[in-house]
C-alpha cells in the first residue's frame, strides 16, 4: 500500500507554497485535476484486492477531506486579505453629518391633554366633546347662570350675533349639559377643549384650554370629589406627597363649590409642586347644582355628583415650567421645538406619564 | 372688598390676630387675596433731584439722568420723559420697588445698552393722575431729598375676593358675622340710636309705578344746618384704605356706611332739589351730568331720581352734579333706598357705568337695611357736621320673597359625605342669621333678609359645609372601573393622526380659532365669513374656515425671522357656520423652503409636491385608510397651484374627500409677503375617514406561505400625455390582480426624443406566484397580456 503519510506531507508542502489565486488553481489541478495526485490514487481503488481496498479507501478519503479543507481555508484567507486590503482605502470621516431628517414635536397642550386623559382613564372616565360655538342657553342658562346675573361678568364673552345668543363657549361646562341630555346616568366623563374669553394681556389669552369633569351617579358625594382630585393631582405632578387645599368658593352650576389650591415653593428659581407653604389655585369644582341636573333632564332626587374644571394650559405651565401663556399660541418655531414633546412620548400609565 | 382688622373689630370681639383672621376667612370662602401694608412698598418711593440730564447715547427719545437720592448717593437712571431736566425734583423708585399701576417689580436693567438703576415715576404710574407723558414735578427743597414720597398711612388691609353670591360680605359687618359663625369671635350688637328727630322732612318723595320697576323703597332723612368740612383723620384713613379719595365729611360718611354695612347711601344738597323727589323711569333723550363729570344721555326706562326740573341721578348707580353736596352745603337730604338688581344691571351695562353702589345693588342689598342705613348715616353726619335731623320718611314697600326651606339632616351627609347633628345645624344657621322652626324631625329654615343667595336646601348645606370646614369632608379613593371605553373612534383617530403627522417631522402648533378675515378668505369657500361681534382686534375678526390661515400667518412670522425651512401642523376645528356644531375637525400641515439646505452629502432641493403627497398618504395609511383604496387625482382648490396639487379621495376621485395636497398658490405667497417661493401643504378631513367595522386582525386575510420566487419585468410605453401614471398602473394591475403584486413607475420622459403631445413612461411589474414557479413561457404570456391591455385601452406603443 502507498505511504499515505508521505503523500500527505508532499501535498501539504505543495499547498504551503500557494500564495495567490493563480498558484492556488495550479496546485488544485495538481491534486484534484484529471491527472491530479488524489485523482490518480482514487483510480487505483478498482485494482486493489478486497481486504486491502477498505483500508486504502478510508485513508484516501480522509486525506482528501483534509486536503480539501486546507485548500478551502487558503481561499478564505485570500478573500479576507483582499477585503482587508480594500478596507485600508475605505476610511471616511464619520463625523460628517448624515442626510437630512426631520423630527416633529407635539404641542405641550396636546401632551398634557393626553396625560390627563390617561390619568382619568385609569379611574373610569371616558372622553366627551362639545362644540366651540355654543348658544347662550348651554353656556349660561342651563348652567344655572341666568341672564343679568353678576356671575356672567366673570366670563367676558365673544359673541357671534347681535342678539348675543351665539357665542364662543367661555368654559367646557356646556359639555356637561350636552352629555347628560343625550344619555342616561350614570355619567363619568371628562371633556377637554378650547375655551374663549374676551380678555387679552400678559396672563390672559383670548383662547385657552379647559378640562371638564363630571361624575353623576346615585351616591356620589363630596368625598368622592375630593378623592378623585387628590388622585389626579398626585398622578399629574408625579409626586409622592402633595398638599391640597379645598377652599369654599362660588360657581352658579355647583353647590357646594370649591376652589382647589396646591402647595408649592420656589427653589432655585423653579417651582416645586407639593412642598412649601405657598398656595396656588389650580381648579374649580363642586357638587353639581340640582338646577343643572334638572335642566339636563336628570332627576336630582335620584342622582347627584360632582363636576370640576381645570385649566390645561396652566397645568402645562406648572408642570413644565413655562412662564408665558401667550407664547403657547404664537407658534414661534423655536418655542414649539423647545417645549414640544416627541411624538413617540405617548403618556401611558404603564410606561409613565412623562420622561 | 378691602377691610382691616381694626374695622372688623368694630363689629367683632375677637382676640385673633390679622393672620388668623385672614386664614379663617379663606377657609370659609372669603378668600383673602393679599394683605397689604400701605407702607411696605410705598416706602420705597423717594424724593430725588435730577443733577444732570443728557441724551441717551443710543436712543434719541431717551435721557440718561444722574439722580441724587439722598445720603450722598448718586444713581444713573434712564428716563423717557421729555420733562426730565437738570435741577428737577422728582419721585425716584429704586430696583425692587413695585410700580402701583402696573404691579411691575423694578430690576436693574440695561436699556439700550446702558444700565438703569430704578426709574423716575409719572403720576400715572403711581396712580395719582392720568398723566402718562411726563414724570411728576415736585416743588421741594434740597433737604427733602431722600425723604419718603408717600406718607405712612398705617394699618395693614386685607383684600378679600367676594363671590357674586355673597353681597352681604361687601360690608364689613357681613364679614364679621361669618367670622363669628365660624367661631372666631363674637358678633357685636349694633348700639341703639337715640336722636331727637322732631320735624318732618320738607322734601316730599314719591315713587312712580312703572312697568319695569327700578325702585322698591326710598327712605330719606333731612338734616338741616350742617357744617360740611374735611373728614377727621380716622375717617380719611379708612376711606383711603378702601382705595377711595376722601372728599368731604358728608360724602365720606355715606361711603363709610356703604362699606361698613353694605348699605349704599346718597347725600343730596337739599337746597338744590327743586321742590320734591320723584323716583321715576327716564324717557329717551333725557340727560344729566353725573358725579364722574360725564354727561349721560338716557334711554327709556332707566330708574332715575328726579325733581321738578329733571333728572338728578340714576338710582342706585350714580348721583348727579346738580344736587351734589359741597363744603358750602347747609341742608342735606340723605337717601337710603332699595333698587332691584336686574334694572340696575341693565342700565349700568347700557351706559357703561361701574360704581361701588351699582356693584352692590346688582348683587342684592338687604331690603331691611333702609332704616339702619339712615340711622348710621344720620348719626355720622350729625357727629361730624352738626345740624338737626328730621323724622325718617320711608316711601314704598316690597314683598318679602323669602321662603321657608325644608332641610333634612340626612341630606347633608348624603351630599357631603360626613354627618352633622341637628344641634350643630341650628347653631351654625342661626349664627348666620337664619330662623329655624322644628316640626317633628323636620327643620324649616327662614334665611335672613341679607342673604338673597339662600333659596333651597342645597344652599344651606353649602353654608353648613363651609362653616364646618371643607377639611372635614372625607377623602374617598376613586374606583378603578370603566363604564365605557375612554376614547371613541373619532377621538382615537384624532390622537393617532396628531402623532402620525408629528412623526413625519412636522411640529405641532396650536393657534387661535379666530383669524384675520383677509387671510382666511384666501383659503375659504364659505359664502359668508363667520364674524365675531366683538373681536379682540381687527386682525382676529372671524372664526377660521381653514387651518391654513393661522399656519401661514405663523410661517410668515418665522420666515421673517430667517427660519425659512419649516414643517408645522395643527389639528383642530375649522368652522362652517356660526351655529353650534357647524365645525369640522381637520389637520392642516405646511412645509416651506428646502429639504436639504447646505448639506455636503446631497444636492440642495426644494420640498416638492411628492414630499407633501407622501406625508399625506402615509398619514392616511397610518390612521387606518387602505392605500389601495385611495384615489389620487388632480382635483384641487383655489388656494393651491392649479397644476401642482391634487386630491386624495376614497374609492374614486368623486368619493369622500380625504385630503388635498400641493403647492400653495403663488399669488397667495406673493400677496401675503411670505418671502419664500416654496410653500406646500396638505389638509386632511378627519371627519371623512370612515370607521372600519372590523378590527385590523379581523379584516386581514389568512397569510399564505409561498416558496416561489418573485419575478420582475420592466415595460416602457410611449403614450398620449393626457394619461396619468395612475391610470396606466391601474390598467396593468387589472390584468391579473392576484399575480401582479406591484407596479412601480421608474421613469417618465417628455421631450425631444418623443413626439409632441406624448410621453414615455416606464414601469416595473412585480409578479408573485402563489402556486408554482413561473416559467419563461408564463412570464411571456403575462407580459403580452400587459402590453395588449395598455395598448388597447390607451393606444400606447411599446417603446423600443
Amino acid at each position: 500500500m502507498e505511504n499515505f503519510n508521505q503523500i500527505e506531507s508532499d501535498i501539504l508542502n505543495k499547498i504551503k507554497n500557494v500564495n495567490d489565486r493563480n498558484s492556488y488553481e495550479k496546485t488544485k489541478t495538481e491534486i484534484f485535476g484529471k491527472k491530479g495526485i488524489i485523482t490518480e490514487l482514487f483510480k487505483k481503488i478498482g485494482s486493489l484486492d478486497q481486504n486491502e481496498r477498505k483500508e486504502y479507501a478510508s485513508k484516501l478519503n480522509s486525506l482528501k477531506t483534509k486536503v480539501t479543507e486546507i485548500l478551502e481555508a487558503k481561499l478564505v484567507d485570500f478573500d479576507q486579505s483582499e477585503i482587508d486590503k480594500k478596507l485600508k482605502n475605505e476610511k471616511i470621516d464619520v463625523t460628517l453629518p448624515g442626510r437630512a431628517y426631520f423630527s416633529g414635536k407635539i404641542h405641550p397642550v396636546s401632551q398634557v391633554i393626553d396625560e390627563v386623559t390617561s390619568i382619568f382613564s385609569e379611574i373610569g372616565f371616558s372622553v366627551e366633546e362639545g362644540p366651540d360655538v355654543e348658544n347662550e342657553y348651554y353656556n349660561f342658562s342651563a348652567l344655572n347662570t341666568p341672564e343679568n346675573h353678576p356671575a356672567r361678568d366673570m366670563h367676558d364673552t365673544f359673541y357671534l350675533d347681535r342678539s348675543k345668543d351665539l357665542l364662543l363657549r367661555t368654559h367646557t361646562s356646556p359639555v356637561q349639559i350636552r352629555t347628560m341630555l343625550k344619555g342616561k346616568p350614570p355619567f363619568k366623563i371628562i371633556a377637554p377643549g378650547r375655551t374663549y374669553r374676551h380678555d387679552s394681556d400678559q396672563t390672559h389669552s383670548p383662547m385657552f384650554h379647559q378640562l371638564e369633569g363630571l361624575h353623576i351617579d346615585k351616591n356620589i358625594n363630596m368625598g368622592h370629589l375630593k378623592g378623585c382630585l387628590y388622585y389626579f393631582v398626585k398622578k399629574f405632578f408625579e409626586v409622592e406627597k402633595v398638599k391640597i387645599r379645598f377652599r369654599p368658593s362660588h360657581f352658579p352650576f355647583t353647590e357646594p363649590s370649591a376652589e382647589v389650591d396646591i402647595g408649592y415653593k420656589i427653589q432655585d428659581g423653579k417651582i416645586r409642586i407639593g412642598e412649601g407653604d405657598k398656595w396656588l389655585e389650580i381648579l374649580g369644582c363642586g357638587m353639581v347644582h340640582p338646577n343643572v341636573l334638572k335642566n339636563a333632564k336628570v332627576n336630582p332626587k335620584q342622582y347627584q355628583g360632582y363636576a370640576f374644571g381645570v385649566g390645561i394650559d396652566r397645568l402645562a405651565m406648572l408642570k413644565y415650567g413655562i412662564n408665558d401663556l401667550r407664547a403657547f399660541f404664537e407658534s414661534d418655531i423655536r418655542w414649539l421645538e423647545f417645549y414640544g414633546f416627541d411624538p413617540l412620548d405617548v403618556p401611558t400609565n404603564y410606561r409613565g406619564l412623562s420622561r | 372688598m378691602i377691610t382691616s382688622l381694626s374695622w372688623l373689630k368694630n363689629h367683632l370681639s375677637t382676640k385673633a390676630n390679622l393672620n388668623q383672621v385672614a386664614e379663617r376667612l379663606t377657609e370659609i370662602g372669603l378668600e383673602v387675596e393679599n394683605i397689604k401694608s400701605s407702607n411696605d412698598n410705598l416706602d420705597n418711593f423717594i424724593i430725588c433731584k435730577i443733577i444732570k440730564s443728557q441724551k441717551h447715547p443710543n436712543a434719541d427719545k431717551l435721557k440718561l439722568c444722574e439722580v441724587d437720592i439722598g445720603s450722598g448717593n448718586l444713581v444713573k437712571v434712564v428716563c423717557g420723559a421729555q420733562n426730565a431736566r437738570d435741577g428737577l425734583f422728582a419721585v425716584y423708585a429704586p430696583p425692587g420697588a413695585v410700580i402701583p399701576k402696573t404691579n411691575m417689580k423694578l430690576k436693574i436693567a440695561k436699556i439700550r445698552g446702558i444700565e438703569s438703576h430704578g426709574m423716575l415715576c409719572s403720576g400715572y404710574e403711581l396712580q395719582e393722575s392720568s398723566d402718562k407723558e411726563g414724570i411728576i414735578e415736585l416743588n421741594k427743597k434740597e433737604k427733602n431729598i431722600g425723604d419718603k414720597y408717600f406718607k405712612n398711612t398705617g394699618e395693614k388691609t386685607m383684600d378679600i375676593s367676594i363671590t357674586p353670591n355673597r353681597p352681604d360680605c361687601l360690608g364689613v359687618r357681613g364679614i364679621a358675622r361669618d367670622l363669628s359663625s365660624s367661631g372666631l369671635g363674637q358678633l357685636k350688637k349694633q348700639p341703639p340710636i337715640k336722636i331727637n328727630q322732631k320735624f318732618k322732612s320738607p322734601i316730599k318723595v314719591s315713587i312712580k309705578k312703572e312697568k319695569v320697576q327700578g325702585c322698591g323703597i326710598f327712605g330719606s332723612v333731612y338734616i338741616k344746618n350742617v357744617q360740611n368740612k374735611e373728614s377727621p383723620d380716622w375717617l380719611k384713613k379708612r376711606i383711603i384704605s378702601l382705595g377711595l379719595k376722601p372728599i368731604s365729611a358728608i360724602v365720606d360718611a355715606t361711603n363709610y356706611v356703604m362699606f361698613d354695612l353694605n348699605r349704599p347711601l346718597h347725600a343730596y344738597d337739599a337746597d338744590k332739589i327743586n321742590q320734591e323727589i320723584i323716583v321715576r323711569n327716564s324717557k329717551k333723550g333725557e340727560s344729566f351730568e353725573a358725579l364722574d363729570n360725564k354727561k349721560y344721555s338716557l334711554q327709556d326706562n332707566m330708574c332715575t331720581i328726579s325733581d321738578k326740573s329733571g333728572v338728578l341721578g340714576l338710582g342706585g348707580i350714580i348721583g348727579g352734579t346738580r344736587s351734589g353736596t359741597e363744603f358750602s352745603t347747609k341742608n342735606v337730604l340723605l337717601e337710603s333706598a332699595y333698587f332691584f338688581p336686574t334694572p340696575i344691571r341693565k342700565t349700568s351695562k347700557t351706559l357703561n357705568i361701574d360704581t361701588d353702589a351699582k356693584y352692590r345693588f346688582e348683587r342684592g342689598i338687604d331690603p331691611d337695611s333702609i332704616k339702619l342705613g339712615l340711622e348710621l348715616g344720620m348719626c355720622m353726619i350729625l357727629d361730624l357736621c352738626g345740624g338737626e335731623a328730621s323724622k325718617f320718611s320711608i316711601v314704598g314697600k316690597i314683598k318679602d320673597e323669602r321662603k321657608l326651606i325644608d332641610l333634612e339632616t340626612e341630606k347633608f351627609s348624603k351630599v357631603i359625605g360626613f354627618s352633622i347633628t341637628s344641634v350643630e345645624i341650628k347653631k351654625i344657621l342661626s349664627s348666620l342669621g337664619c330662623f329655624i322652626k322644628m316640626s317633628g324631625k323636620k327643620m324649616k329654615v327662614l334665611p335672613p333678609t341679607w342673604r338673597p343667595d339662600l333659596k333651597e336646601d342645597i344652599d344651606l348645606i353649602e353654608e353648613l359645609t363651609r362653616i364646618k370646614g371643607y377639611d372635614k369632608v372625607p377623602l374617598i379613593n376613586p374606583e378603578k372601573e370603566n363604564i365605557k371605553d375612554t376614547l371613541n373612534y373619532k377621538q382615537k383617530l384624532f390622537h393617532f393622526a396628531q402623532r402620525s403627522v408629528a412623526s413625519k417631522g412636522y411640529t405641532e402648533a396650536v393657534t387661535w380659532s379666530f383669524t384675520d378675515s383677509k387671510t382666511d378668505t384666501l383659503f375659504s369657500e364659505l359664502k359668508r365669513e363667520i364674524k365675531l361681534s366683538n373681536p379682540i382686534s381687527s386682525d382676529l375678526d372671524v372664526l377660521r374656515s381653514s387651518l391654513y390661515s393661522n399656519l401661514i400667518i405663523s410661517a410668515k412670522k418665522n420666515i421673517h425671522r430667517n427660519f425659512e425651512d419649516l414643517m408645522m401642523f395643527e389639528i383642530g376645528p375649522v368652522f362652517k357656520g356660526n351655529k353650534p356644531g357647524e365645525q369640522s375637525t381637520m389637520i392642516g400641515a405646511i412645509k416651506t423652503g428646502k429639504y436639504s439646505r447646505k448639506n455636503w452629502i446631497e444636492k440642495e432641493r426644494n420640498f416638492d409636491v411628492f414630499d407633501i403627497k407622501n406625508d399625506a398618504l402615509r398619514t392616511l395609511n397610518e390612521i387606518g385608510v387602505d392605500i389601495s383604496k385611495i384615489s389620487v387625482s388632480n382635483k384641487t382648490k383655489k388656494w393651491y397651484h392649479p397644476g401642482r396639487s391634487g386630491l386624495l379621495a376614497l374609492g374614486s376621485p368623486n368619493g369622500p374627500e380625504l385630503a388635498y395636497f400641493g403647492e400653495i398658490h403663488p399669488h397667495i405667497i406673493k400677496k401675503l409677503d411670505l418671502r419664500t417661493d416654496n410653500v406646500l401643504g396638505f389638509e386632511i378631513f378627519l371627519d371623512n375617514i370612515p370607521e372600519s367595522r372590523k378590527k385590523i386582525r379581523e379584516a386581514k386575510p389568512q397569510f399564505v406561505v409561498s416558496d416561489y420566487q418573485k419575478v420582475a419585468r420592466d415595460f416602457a410605453f410611449v403614450i398620449d400625455e393626457k394619461y396619468t401614471s395612475s391610470e396606466i398602473t391601474k390598467i396593468v394591475k387589472k390584468v391579473d390582480s392576484v399575480l401582479i403584486k406591484d407596479v412601480k413607475v421608474f421613469d417618465v420622459y417628455q421631450g425631444e426624443k418623443i413626439a409632441a403631445g406624448k410621453k414615455s413612461i416606464a414601469f416595473n411589474v412585480i409578479l408573485e406566484p402563489k402556486d408554482k414557479t413561473l416559467s419563461e413561457k408564463d412570464i411571456d404570456q403575462i407580459s403580452k397580456k400587459i402590453i395588449l391591455a395598455v395598448q388597447e385601452s390607451t393606444g400606447a406603443t411599446l417603446r423600443s
